[in-house]
This record gives C-alpha cells, structure tokens and sequence, in this order.
C-alpha cells in the first residue's frame, strides 16, 4: 500500500517534557488506521502535527506527499477533521453548513451543490437539508460532521473520538460511513476510546507515555498478547 | 426497607423538547444503580432534578424520603454531586479545592479523610498543584473526593467515566464498588453500555423515555432472539450482503462479527453460511452467540 502519512524519528518536546518520543509509522492510502491511546498518552499532540497545526522538535513527517514543516497550508487543504467538540454551526441550516465549508475549502459553487446532494443523498437527508442544525438530534448531527469533513474529497480524513456519547445504532452506522468512505480511497485516521471500534480498524497503534507500544492488525495484536478482545490488549500494554 | 431514591411520573419539557417522559423508579439503599443511555437522552436531566437544581414538571421525586423541591435545603446536605462537566476551581489547588468543599458543608478533610483516603491519597503527591492544571484521569478523582468530602448518603455521578480511556475506566468501577460497600448509595449514568454489568440494577434510557429497568443480566435474559454472530474476509461487503439478504431481521456490526437476528426459525447457522456462499464471501464463520447489554438496549430502541 503506497503510503499517505510517513513518519519517522517524530519528537515533540513543550520544555523538557516530551509529548512524543520517537514515532516511526506509516499510514497507506484508503487505511482506516486506529489511533489508541490512554488520555495524557500524547495521541492529541501527534495529531496536531499530522494536521499541520504544530511543528515537530526534531524527525521527518510527511503527509499527503508534504512535509509538516514547510508545507502545512498544502497539508490542511489536502486533509478533513472532524472531533466531537468541533463540529458544525448550530444556527446555520444544514445546507449552510456544506456551503460554508465548501467554500473554505475553495470548492465553486456548482461543486458545493454537487457534493452536498450526493452526501446528503447517501445519508438519506436530502429533504432535510433547510433544517437548523440546532434541532437535529447529536447521532445525525455527527454524520453531516463526518460528510462536511470529506466534501472537498481530502487524501486523509482525521477523526477524534467521532462516536463519543452517540446511540448504538448510530454509532454503526457511523462506522459503516468511515468504511464507505475508505473504500473510496480516502484515509481514515481516528482515535476512540470504544475498544469494539478498534477492532474495526484495518491496523492500529497503541501509544503509551509518548511512545508507540503497539502497532499492528488487530487480529495479531490478539494473538500476541493472548487476549480475547482488544480491550484486553489495551489494558495490558496501554500502562 | 424504604426506598433511597423514589421518583413516580416524572416529567420534564424545555419548550416543545419533551426531555423526561413519565420515568418511573426507586433506588434501595446501598445500591449501585446505572443510568446507560445516549447523550440527549434525558440522563442529565434527571440528575438536576435529583440533586436539586432544576424543579420537576410535573410528578413527584424523593430522596431518602424528603422532596426534592419542598425540602431541597436537607437534601444538599447528604447528597454528593459530581457533574458531568469539570465544575471544581481551576485556580485554586487540589488541596483548597478539597478544603473549600469540605467547609460549605461545615466539615474538615481531615473529619471524613478515611472515606476518600483511598482515592486522594493518589493525587496528594500533587496537592499545591492548580485544578485546572491537572490531567483528565486526575481532575476525575479530585472531583469525585470533593462530592464524598461530606460524607454523603447518597452519590450522584453524571457520565464520570466519558472521554476517559478504557484502563481509567476501570479503575474509576472499582472505586465505585468499595464506596457500595460502605453502603453509600449510588446513581451514575454513562453512555458505554459496557459498564452496564458493573451495576447492581440498570434503567436503560433513550428520548427521555426508560426502555427497561433491571439487573444487567436478565436484562439480557429478556433478549428472546437467537443471536448469531457473523464473520467472512471483508466486513464491509458482509454487511451490505445480509442486509439484502431477505431472511435477516436485524445486521449489526460488533467488532469484528456482525451480529444477526433473523425472520424466521432457524435451528442452525448453515442458510446464512449457504447465502454468503453463494454471495462469494471468503473464511466465513458463523455461530450462535450470547447477546450483550448493547444488543438489548438496540433491540429495545426499535
């Protein structure tokens, strides 16, 4: 697989602490790659570089072909984010939404529309698209995160902890769009707490202390450390 | 034995968004009972109106026998509170923090030390250290230490374990038994149906409304669908497939297996083996399986 993120020998230090102590990983193009972590384990520090938003202190990181210390305004036009704290405008219709981010993107406007019929077409929410998005229910509220996140159709989409707090039912759902969407080409790179979901993840990386204790299919990862479930091998190497 | 906690007919609305929908339940003495439900589901609704905050629509909510909105005042005092959102200072430190919550309930740490020694003792190192400063799984624990500083009968926790990750969470369950065993009775919701089988009773919660009220396991026992569990060489084309496949009633992803109900009898797995066959599928593996909490509560959501 032709890889899309590349890194390697990846330090960040904020004074003598260091957030990330020597990452080496590749991530291919169409991979949906798990991103785990116990809290304080400097997965949020990774990120930010991987999105172009903060500068290694010393190692070679290249995303979507540009390197993350020359070249980050190529990388954000290149990538989509979604978290569940950063989402969409509450007071703005869904439409508005897709407009808006469109348009940050710098999509033409007969793109926009194009974009916003098809992904709202896939999601069944087509007749809906006047509504404000303040009175639309958090599970469907996440969806139109994820589909805004991809509508100028980036290398990598970024997810931080996409399904907290949603359904059951729409929190399938919602990985049923992250497999469409890597089925397309497009890189799914996120981070959960759910240990069910990493099991959905085609290869993840477990970081503890600012380094990467695991990294592998999760299949292999069960057979190496003997465990049932990836919650197990998560509660044995993440401390 | 009269009930901890005793709500009948509650009901709640925020303009035209009806938020409690007639939730009816008691809570015995000592027990550790789980509130499991998305968010919106009407979970921190409830514990406002519990612990005081926010006045009921309509229907009637007791705590330890006194009502919740006539006698709010002797409620507060034996009611500990942990939010869902961090809600101690961050300027002050871990220290004064514990103090100050300490005095509005006229009260000293050093007075109740031994019911959260086991728990602040792990941040004590870090004591003249700012709230805000502190790490999640940290903040957690101080903020779980100042709503026991007073010793209260009863603990209210509103999603404690959210965005905390999975070794965190299990050590924060295991706190929460020993505080059972003192015999502090305990109400704590979370949106991961996982640690359903930690509580002694559970009330499932979806749209305001309780979908089911009892101990996690027969919770499960009320499951009345054979439940398959489904797996070939891509997921994502299994799951596609099953959904066309007309026998199936429900196709839910669950780790690396779909789980399955069908239309139906079925005494053996081979007609769903024999579609994906035909289908194509690849290292096809199928087998009857027990249903999880999440099965029940998606099931219960239909």
């Amino acid at each position: 697989m032709q890889p899309i993120i590349e890194v390697e020998n990846l330090v960040k230090k904020f004074g003598p602490f260091v957030a990330n102590d020597h990452l080496t990983f590749n991530v291919g193009q169409g991979e949906i790659f798990g991103f785990l972590g116990a809290n304080g384990a400097g997965k949020t520090t990774t990120m930010r570089i991987l999105c172009g938003l903060s500068s290694p202190t010393s190692g070679k990181v290249k995303v979507a072909g540009y390197d993350v210390y020359t070249q980050t305004e190529n990388i954000k036009r290149n990538i989509g984010y979604m978290s569940q704290k950063f989402s969409l405008y509450d007071d703005l219709s869904i439409a508005e939404n897709f407009q808006f981010y469109g348009g940050i993107y710098g999509l033409s406007v007969s793109k926009i529309k194009e974009r916003t019929e098809e992904l709202l077409g896939r999601l069944g929410f087509s007749g809906e698209k006047n509504r404000i998005l303040k009175d639309i229910p958090l599970g469907w509220k996440q969806k139109l995160a994820f589909s805004v996140a991809v509508i100028h159709h980036p290398s990598i989409v970024f997810l931080d902890e996409p399904t907290g707090g949603v359904d059951p039912i729409t929190r399938r759902q919602f990985w049923e769009m992250i497999y469409e969407t890597a089925n397309e080409g497009i890189t799914v790179f996120v981070t959960t707490h759910y240990m069910d979901e990493a099991e959905y993840c085609q290869r993840v990386s477990i970081m503890a202390d600012g380094k990467i204790v695991a990294l592998d299919t999760p299949g292999n990862l069960k057979d190496t450390y003997k465990a049932a479930t990836m919650e197990d091998v998560f509660l044995m190497i993440a401390r | 034995m009269s009930p901890s906690v005793k709500v009948e007919h509650l009901f709640k609305s925020f303009g035209n968004t009806v938020a409690l929908d007639d939730i009816t339940f008691e809570v015995q003495p000592g027990e550790l009972f789980g509130f499991i439900g998305p968010d919106g589901s009407g979970k921190t609704t409830l514990f406002r109106i519990l612990t005081t905050l926010l006045i009921p629509g309509s229907g009637s909510a007791e705590i330890e026998g006194l009502d919740v909105v006539k006698d709010f005042r002797k409620i507060r005092d034996f009611l500990g509170y942990m939010p869902g959102r961090f809600s101690l200072y961050q300027d002050l430190t871990v220290e004064e923090n514990l103090k100050f919550f300490a005095g509005i309930f006229k009260t000293t740490p050093e007075a109740n030390y031994e019911l959260v020694k086991e728990i602040y003792s792990q941040i004590e190192p870090f004591k003249n250290r700012r709230a805000g400063k502190l790490s999640g799984g940290m903040k957690q624990k101080l903020a779980l230490s100042c709503a026991l500083i007073h010793k209260p009968k009863v603990l209210i926790l509103d999603e404690p374990t959210t965005g905390v990750d999975a070794v965190s969470r299990r050590e924060f369950w295991e706190m929460l038994a020993r505080l059972k065993k003192i015999g502090i009775t305990i109400l704590v919701s979370t949106p991961y149906m996982d640690e359903a089988s930690r509580c002694d009773r559970v009330a499932l919660i979806q749209g305001g409304k309780l979908l089911s009220i009892d101990a996690p396991g027969k919770v499960i026992l009320g499951f009345d669908q054979p439940l398959w569990a489904v797996k070939t060489d891509n997921i994502y084309n299994l799951l596609t497939d099953l959904r066309r496949f007309e026998a199936t009633r429900t196709v839910f992803l669950f780790g690396q297996y779909a789980h399955v109900t069908m239309k139906g009898k079925l005494v053996s797995g081979d007609p769903i083996t024999q579609y994906l066959e035909s289908k194509g599928h690849k290292q096809i593996e199928v087998h009857k399986t027990e249903p999880t909490i999440e099965d029940c509560f998606m099931e219960l959501m239909k």
